[in-house]
């Protein structure tokens, strides 16, 4: 038995700030994700994928430098086709049910009635996807690099710079999937409306509905993570390209690149606005 | 370290409505001191409702939900402090072991870490879960679960537990054993706020009981006011004695005691005792009791007087 035979009525224990609550339920996070398959599949999946590309560039050298004329080209060619995948897989793969999860699997009875506020909770949680997806993150990094050395690349200083865009972009995906878990509460509709949006949405709208009417895709995510390509490219392409078509050219296309300010504005914007709303909306949901 | 001299649990108009439906109607109930109090009710009544409205699962459509007089809705973290909780069935995350969850309940709760070890331990050991304890929670059996969740509750030793039917899914030793836990904890000075439909359970632990129906209170008082006001046959106690009972002294001196309408025997070692009146009633008889030397080990209210007054209150209401 515990014993609580104290002749003074002390009860309870001093509650932790709310910041050390927040590593708390990071640390968790973390380990839930690690001892679930979770952690291993997408490190799996991470891992095939840049072998897929490592075999490319061992049997087709020329496929990798060839097509563009960017010193930078074997980066641009691996890097600018493959990161968006796998930052976006890791926000499914970590964020997609985060929140939802808590209330479908019912693991929010057991952590929220505690002394603790929700947005520590939801911030905990977050961080601790951050810290698994970066893990990925940077397990791809180490191959495109591996590669990019072995092939006499180096280490371009704009690919540093797109590493660092990719890592922002990656945080913003992943405020976007933790507000998506956030608004609904099943699992599997949160995980399938990020999938969706991001693989099929919108790039539908970005390379294709917006360049026929010639609009700007600035409020669209994937636009502004244009960038993390677009720096390895030289010249930077030219923010608006426009084509005529067309029998006597009929119609004309836009094809927009994002500017660097320009991405960075549209990554962060996103981050921030379903960061705030998604907590709003975790604070404002009942278990019932 | 939260000093409570009088912990308290309180519901001021409290109401929820889902939709146009209302589930707690204007509910106003105030219980403190340490002792436990039954909540009962038929399916649907707003029990577990109401729970949730103190453990921030849901939010109150109005009025407020008050532990030791702080809202648990607006200063949560301040309210929940020295509560401990278990409202339905929680998951853990299958994929951690009841050390992992239960210490991830201590490190929030901030349990020192040098007493986290000891105190999981303990509270693993009071439900019986020690052989499982580093076994992953995901292929637990719900009163397997159960139990780890109750462990969860009384780790961080709160003044005030919150509990929703937590004997529901635990197999008969579970059960007894949990109460003998509740018990336990009301003897410490603990308030005990719990659901059941368990009367027998309730009126073995607890001490008062609040009764509700369509979301309205309808009664909170002790449990022998209750049957004495509610039930036909007035209160009536079961007493355990150590050595069998001589029959003289029950017929002439057990059955005149005053307000005693009748007194008999169960069986050898123990006497059924029928009387008018509430609490003063009953704690005179008992001080009569135990002045006759006669072994008296046990002293409670029977169950039965409590159906019949929780038939009577719930049917009237219909
Ligand atoms: N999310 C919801 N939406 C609509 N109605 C709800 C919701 N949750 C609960 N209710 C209703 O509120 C009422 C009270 O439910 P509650 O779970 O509090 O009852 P209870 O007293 O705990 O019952 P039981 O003894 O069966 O556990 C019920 O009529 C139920 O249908
Ligand atoms: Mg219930």
């Amino acid at each position: 038995m515990i014993d609580m035979t104290e002749t003074q009525p002390i009860f309870g224990n001093t509650v932790p700030s709310s910041m050390a609550q927040v590593g708390i339920i990071t640390k968790y996070t973390f380990l839930d994700y690690f001892r679930s398959r979770r952690f291993f599949v997408l490190l799996i999946i991470t891992v095939l994928i840049g072998a897929l590309l490592t075999a490319l560039v061992y049997f087709r050298p020329e496929a990798f430098t060839s097509s563009s004329l960017s010193p930078y080209a074997f980066y641009s060619t691996w890097w600018g086709n493959s990161i968006n995948f796998v930052i976006i897989l890791s926000g499914i793969f970590f964020g997609g049910d985060a929140i939802s999860g808590e209330f479908q699997n019912k693991t929010g009875y057991f952590g929220i009635p505690n002394p603790i506020r929700r947005s520590s909770i939801y911030v905990g949680k977050w961080v601790g996807a951050f810290i698994a997806a970066s893990l990925m993150f940077l397990v791809f990094t180490g191959i495109t690099v591996g590669n990019g050395l072995a092939h006499g690349s180096g280490i371009p200083f704009q690919f540093v710079e797109s590493f660092i865009f990719a890592w922002f972009y990656l945080a913003a995906v992943l405020g976007v999937t933790f507000f998506f878990s956030s608004l609904f509460k099943s699992s599997s509709i949160s995980i399938l409306v990020t999938v969706i949006l991001f693989l099929f949405v919108f790039n539908l709208l970005g390379s294709l509905v917006l360049p026929l009417i010639q609009v700007e895709p600035w409020f669209i995510i994937t636009y502004g993570a244009g960038i993390i390509g677009n720096v390895l490219q030289v010249p930077y392409p030219q923010h608006e390209t426009v084509l005529n078509a067309g029998p006597r050219g009929g119609f004309s296309l836009s094809t927009f690149n994002s500017t660097v300010p320009e991405g960075l504005v549209i990554i962060a914007i996103y981050f921030i606005v379903t960061a705030v709303l998604g907590l709003l909306f975790f604070e404002r949901k009942e278990f019932t | 370290m939260v000093v409570v001299s009088n912990p308290s649990v309180e519901a001021v108009n409290l109401s929820k409505k889902f939709g146009v439906f209302v589930a707690v109607s204007n509910l106003n109930l105030k219980i403190e001191g340490s002792k436990c109090v039954g909540f009962l009710g038929p399916n649907g009544a707003g029990k577990t409702t109401t729970l949730k409205m103190f453990t921030d699962l849901i939010r109150p459509s109005s009025g407020q939900a008050l532990i030791n007089g702080i809202n648990v809705h607006t200063e949560k973290k301040k309210a929940l402090a020295s509560v401990g909780t278990l409202i339905e069935t929680p998951e853990i995350y299958p994929s951690l072991t009841p050390r992992e969850g239960l210490t991830m309940i201590a490190e929030i709760r901030g349990v020192p870490a040098s007493e986290r070890k000891k105190r999981i331990e303990e509270a693993v050991a009071d439900v019986r879960m020690q052989e499982w304890m580093d076994k992953r929670v995901g292929k637990f059996s719900k009163g397997m679960k159960q139990r780890i969740c109750i462990a969860s509750a009384l780790l961080s030793n709160p003044s005030i537990l919150l509990l929703d039917e937590p004997t529901t899914g635990l197999d008969p030793r579970g059960m007894s054993e949990v109460r003998d836990i509740v018990k336990s904890l009301k003897s410490k000075k603990r308030l005990i706020f719990m659901s059941s439909h368990l009367l027998s359970e309730v009126s073995d632990v607890c001490d008062e009981v609040a009764m509700i129906d369509h979301g309205k209170l309808i009664v909170y008082d002790t449990i022998p006011n209750v049957t004495a006001k509610f039930s036909g046959g007035g209160n009536a106690v079961e007493v355990g004695l150590q050595h069998a009972i001589d029959e003289a002294l029950l017929a002439n001196t057990i059955a005149r005691f005053p307000d005693v309408m009748g007194a008999e025997k169960k069986d050898a070692k123990t006497l059924i005792i029928k009387f008018s009146g509430g609490l003063d009633v009953q704690e005179r008889l008992l001080d009569d009791l135990v002045r006759l030397n006669i072994g008296v080990v046990s002293f409670k209210p029977t169950s039965s007087e409590l159906e019949d007054a929780y038939l009577k209150l719930i049917k009237d209401t219909l």
